[in-house]
């Protein structure tokens, strides 16, 4: 059992009002807070280590680049890759998707055929359509059923020998559902196609072994794990790296550098163009032993019980209508109420110290297949508790009360 | 004083006396509520304005040296802010609408109380009654 006053006494920003309340932190999904090792750490870099990375001979530069290889180490262990250097530490899950989708632009063609799916973020959808456009790939998409899940007979009917990808989100940010990825990994690897696997919600709420799940490329972002902003993590497949052309030119990618020829460096540094967020990489690692300390499994459990709780006593909000309904479903709830604009909504519930998320949550496609210009979506973490959730559902009701 | 400049003081003078957030937010919704309706004709996505996270519609039209000012919005206290701005601005003649100081909105604390991206789409429904009037006082 976690010791949920515990936890919260790591985060700080958990103590603190907002229009006078007792701050409600529902927006998980969007960021999630930071411990308190992730703040010292941070600080502690520019208080008395700070040095640029794999470069200088000096005392400091040495120090850096240790602590930054040791939070590669701590995210491949994390996520059970084979190789340290199959971790390319990014700027963010849009960064990872990126450089991948940048990469793919000159190893696809005409006939060949990406596969993503309705439920994407706007950041699992553009790169791609930009990947489409240059190289001449061609875009499809796995629609939705109505319960927000993956229609997966039509995925079938949409994979053939032209799929060389497959771009899909492990959890879906705007209804929690989440994806059967072991099931797309094989379907899209019985046909030679290679699967990349955006895990920027469910990177602190399912464990991983990407051994054992087979993906391809994996990313997700350290701030939604509860680290620092600006620190992303594209896990790929050592052999698919090699192969995957360069995303950035500059410094500490190369190997050998003259005005008629470069050649490049070896993972990771190939994709590391740049002085990286290096105060951000190391105090990253606190986030995720933060995480490990926890287990994912008793984290998982937990906010198990929080959905649980939390989609009973919304429904009991007369009218209001929770979309994302699959069976295996994290701890997101996006609903509306008959009549109410989810902006209203929001704003009402904030001024009671409640923050949630309205609005499209970057996924427009998802709103036009439900026909609704919006939701009003409640994201939990590890750190919330059910006093929290009937604090959230008597200020819903509260504005229910105001707006109708 | 100016027509624009006297319907500011009265909604300065309404908002002082509210006591808290709460008032000031159902005093929006009953704005909003009681907002004249856009002919249905007029909620066309060239009316819409950029900036909002909820639809905003508006639509403008010249008579007799005056602009009438009609809008409507899916979010109900969005409708309240613009049924404020119509209040202030439509039946004034082009130039009056294009040239009004519009500082109601920072005493009143509207500004405040809204969110960020919030206070952008107010900012863009200003810019856009301003830009009808600019086109019409050539």
């Amino acid at each position: 059992m976690l010791d949920i006053k515990k936890i919260r006494a790591q985060f700080p920003i958990l103590n603190r009002k907002v229009n006078g309340m007792s701050l409600v932190y529902f927006d998980n999904g969007a960021t999630t807070q930071k411990p308190q090792s992730v703040i010292d750490a941070e600080a502690n870099y520019y208080t008395d280590e700070n040095s640029n990375v794999h470069r200088g001979v000096h005392f400091l530069s040495g120090l850096a680049t240790d602590k930054f290889e040791e939070t590669r180490n701590t995210v491949q262990a994390f996520i059970g890759a084979r190789h340290n250097h199959e971790i390319i530490f990014t700027k963010g899950t849009t960064d990872s998707i990126n450089l991948v989708a940048n990469g793919y632009r000159t190893l696809l063609g005409e006939g060949d055929e990406i596969i993503i799916s309705a439920l994407e973020h706007h950041s699992n959808i553009v790169p791609w359509q930009m990947c489409c456009k240059i190289s001449g790939a061609t875009l499809k998409v796995i629609p939705l059923l109505d319960n927000g899940s993956l229609d997966m007979n039509e995925f079938d009917n949409l994979l053939s020998k032209n799929t060389k990808l497959v771009s899909v989100s492990h959890i879906s940010n705007t209804l929690g559902t989440v994806n059967d990825i072991e099931a797309i990994i094989e379907k899209a690897h019985n046909f030679s196609a290679k699967v990349m696997i955006d895990g920027a919600q469910a990177a602190s709420h399912v464990a991983l072994d990407m051994q054992k799940l087979d993906a391809d490329f994996y990313c997700f972002s350290a701030h939604k794990l509860f680290g620092p902003t600006g620190v992303g993590v594209l896990y790929g497949k050592e052999e698919i790296l090699n192969v995957l052309p360069p995303y950035q030119g500059g410094g500490e990618m190369i190997k050998e550098v003259s005005f008629e020829k470069t050649t490049y460096a070896c993972l990771p540094h190939k994709f590391e163009a740049g002085t990286p967020n290096i105060s951000g990489v190391i105090a990253f690692k606190q986030a995720i032993d933060f995480i490990t300390d926890l287990g994912v499994s008793e984290i998982a459990k937990y906010e198990e019980e929080l959905l649980r709780y939390v989609t009973a006593e919304v429904l009991k909000i007369e009218g209001l209508k929770i979309y994302g309904t699959a069976a295996h479903k994290s701890a997101i709830i996006s609903f509306n109420i008959e009549g109410l604009h989810p902006y209203d909504i929001g704003l009402i519930v904030d001024k009671m110290g409640v923050a949630i998320r309205t609005g499209h949550h970057c996924t427009q496609p998802i709103m036009d297949r439900f026909n609704i210009p919006g939701t009003a979506r409640i994201s939990l973490s590890v750190y919330n508790t059910k006093q929290e959730i009937d604090v959230c559902v008597k200020a819903i009701k509260k504005a229910k009360l105001m707006l109708s | 004083m100016s027509a624009i400049q006297e319907i500011q003081t009265e909604i300065i003078e309404d908002f002082a006396m509210f006591d808290d957030w709460m008032q000031k937010y159902e005093y929006l919704i009953d704005l909003g509520k009681e907002l004249s309706p856009i002919e249905e004709q007029y909620k066309t996505e060239d009316n819409l304005i950029k900036g909002c996270q909820s639809r905003v519609w508006l639509h403008a039209e010249h008579t007799k040296g005056k602009i009438i000012y009609t809008a409507d919005s899916d979010a109900i206290m969005t409708k309240g802010i613009v049924a404020i701005l119509i209040n202030v601005l439509s039946g004034q003649s082009p130039s009056e609408i294009a040239n009004a100081k519009l500082d109601f909105i920072n005493e009143i604390g509207l500004k405040e109380q809204l969110s960020a991206t919030r206070a952008n789409g107010l900012l863009s429904m200003i810019k856009q009654m301003k830009i009808y009037a600019l086109a019409y006082s050539n």
